[in-house]
């Protein structure tokens, strides 16, 4: 069990840092959403009485690089079906449920990662957290979300088989939850129905965390947050270990 | 010779459709077993059943004594399988992709490397080792697939169509391979085909399914005699028919997307 979580984690790995293209493309958009935003509407925000607008954007789009990163990472099962590497996994003589948690593990790690490079171009860009060690347990809290997120792109691609399916995922599923979770806008004084879509996206948990930790603005609290990201990251690697273990190709 | 897999009354519906239908056949250890039909007859269905990747609706499969439902492991175990896609993954070296199957079918670190070196050598690609499989050509992906499905010392492999789209001396050269592994470690070779003179030439015994029905068995010889053809591909002709079959393969993919679409 732990040499195939191993291995399928160490795949992960080594495919993310084989494609330097996608981690200089992966970079792109958090970055403009940061400049364009963030000295777009800074002067409004600052005038609402909200302080800096960079500020609070900083744990919003280091969220949007892990989300995207790591779900576009779980899909990438779609194209191990396509590309037939899946059979592989599926006749080997080893547990499904460690073959899943390997998967998931590698594109939590990959994601950090990647929330990490953001992370790091902000600071170079000039945001100043409030306390440099609780930078530490804000990458736990990347991890946990890349893990969440993770085992779900995995979960939601063994109901795809292609390309098509895809992309209504990342627009009827990923686009909503990174807009609807607070990651661009603080979610006090927001309408009802915003604010319960909000409270019911598991990005708003992410997000606020890092908030909490780097800024220190919680809106829900940090206990709360914890919790609630483990509680749905444990839910999700159980069904996506159940729905991977009734996989048929 | 004891039987290493043994299948009765095997059925296979997706929703109304039959696509086997009670099938019973035995392959002897050993021994090379050509299992034929046209597209759509259920070849792959039931290579999907024996290697447990389908869960059959109703019957008994014995693989080396167990059976793929309740004792999937065991089975996986004993059998190598060349699909009839390329199942590799092409972002990773030849050696990558040998070392995975290895560590997934626990075989250990110093036996696993040597075995790796081995089998690549085997199959000639020992100087490509550490290129990507994405710049392999088809043939080189082949060879690759079958060195992986040996690297654990199956008791069988499963061969999928494997020559298609191969030039003949690549052809020539993976059946002289697994010529000569039948001969060295007595393992058994289960293959489908398109191609008659492969299945003549290579087969000990040939099963023909049709319509998800095996229509006859035996060694080619007997097929030709019993429908006093010269050749096996006429034998073939006259057992299923001439009629051009519809892509049957893809028509079931098709219905089984659906099936997925629909979450079920």
């Amino acid at each position: 069990m732990p040499r195939t979580i191993y291995i399928m984690w160490l795949r992960e790995l080594k495919k993310f840092s084989r494609s330097r293209s996608r981690i200089v493309g992966a970079l792109g958009q958090p970055i403009l959403f940061l400049l364009a935003l963030g000295y777009g509407l800074g002067s409004v925000f600052q005038a609402a009485g909200q302080g800096s607008y960079i500020q609070f954007l900083v744990p919003g789009v280091v969220g949007m690089a892990i989300i995207f990163t790591s779900i576009f990472n779980g899909m990438q099962i779609i194209w191990d079906r396509q590309f037939g590497f899946l059979k592989e996994t599926l006749v080997a003589p080893v547990s499904r449920v460690a073959i899943m948690l390997g998967r998931t593990l590698g594109g939590a790690t990959v994601a950090t990662v990647q929330g990490c490079i953001v992370f790091a171009l902000t600071l170079a860009l000039g945001f100043h957290p409030y306390s440099w060690v609780l930078i530490v347990p804000a990458i736990l809290i990347m991890f946990l979300m890349a893990s969440l997120f993770s085992a779900f792109g995995l979960t939601v691609a063994t109901f795809v088989s292609d390309m098509q399916g895809f992309q209504l995922v990342m627009n009827f599923l990923v686009m909503p939850m990174f807009f609807l979770s607070g990651a661009l806008f603080p979610l006090a004084n927001i309408p009802l129905l915003l604010r319960i879509l909000a409270t019911v996206d598991p990005l708003s948990y992410g997000v606020d965390g890092m908030r909490a930790l780097l800024i220190d603005t919680p809106h829900f609290g940090i206990a709360a947050d914890v919790t609630i990201l483990l509680a749905i990251t444990t839910l999700l690697l159980a069904i996506g270990s159940f729905v991977f273990s009734r996989l048929q190709v | 010779m004891p039987n290493i897999i043994e299948v009765k009354d095997l059925k296979k519906s997706f929703g109304r459709f039959e696509a086997v239908k009670g099938i019973s056949f035995s392959v002897a250890q050993g021994t090379t077993f050509g299992f034929l039909g046209p597209n759509g007859a259920g070849k792959s269905t039931t290579v999907k059943m024996l290697t447990t990747l389908l869960r059959p609706t109703s019957g008994t499969i014995l693989i080396d004594g167990h059976d793929p439902a309740t004792e999937p492991d065991a089975v996986r175990h004993a059998f190598g399988i060349v699909f009839q896609d390329p199942s590799l993954d092409e972002d990773l070296t030849a050696w990558e992709n040998m070392e995975l199957h290895g560590v997934l079918y626990g075989v250990p670190r110093g036996t696993r490397r040597a075995r790796i070196d081995e089998l690549l050598a085997f199959v000639e690609l020992d100087d490509r080792r550490n290129n990507y499989v994405r710049e392999f050509s088809g043939g080189m992906k082949r060879r690759l697939e079958i060195a992986r499905g040996l690297l654990h010392h199956p008791k069988i492999i499963f061969l999928d169509e494997p020559t298609l789209g191969l030039d003949p001396q690549t052809r020539n050269h993976m059946w002289e391979y697994l010529g000569r592994l039948n001969e060295r470690e007595g393992i058994t070779v289960f293959f489908t085909t398109h191609y008659m003179d492969e299945a003549d030439r290579n087969a000990d015994t040939i099963a023909i399914i049709d319509h998800g029905a095996i229509i006859a068995s035996g060694t080619g010889e007997d097929l030709k005699r019993q429908t006093r053809k010269e050749s096996l591909e006429d034998a073939f002709l006259e057992l299923t028919g001439c009629d051009i079959r519809e892509e049957g393969a893809s028509g079931l993919e098709h219905l089984r997307m659906m099936r997925r679409a629909c979450g079920r």
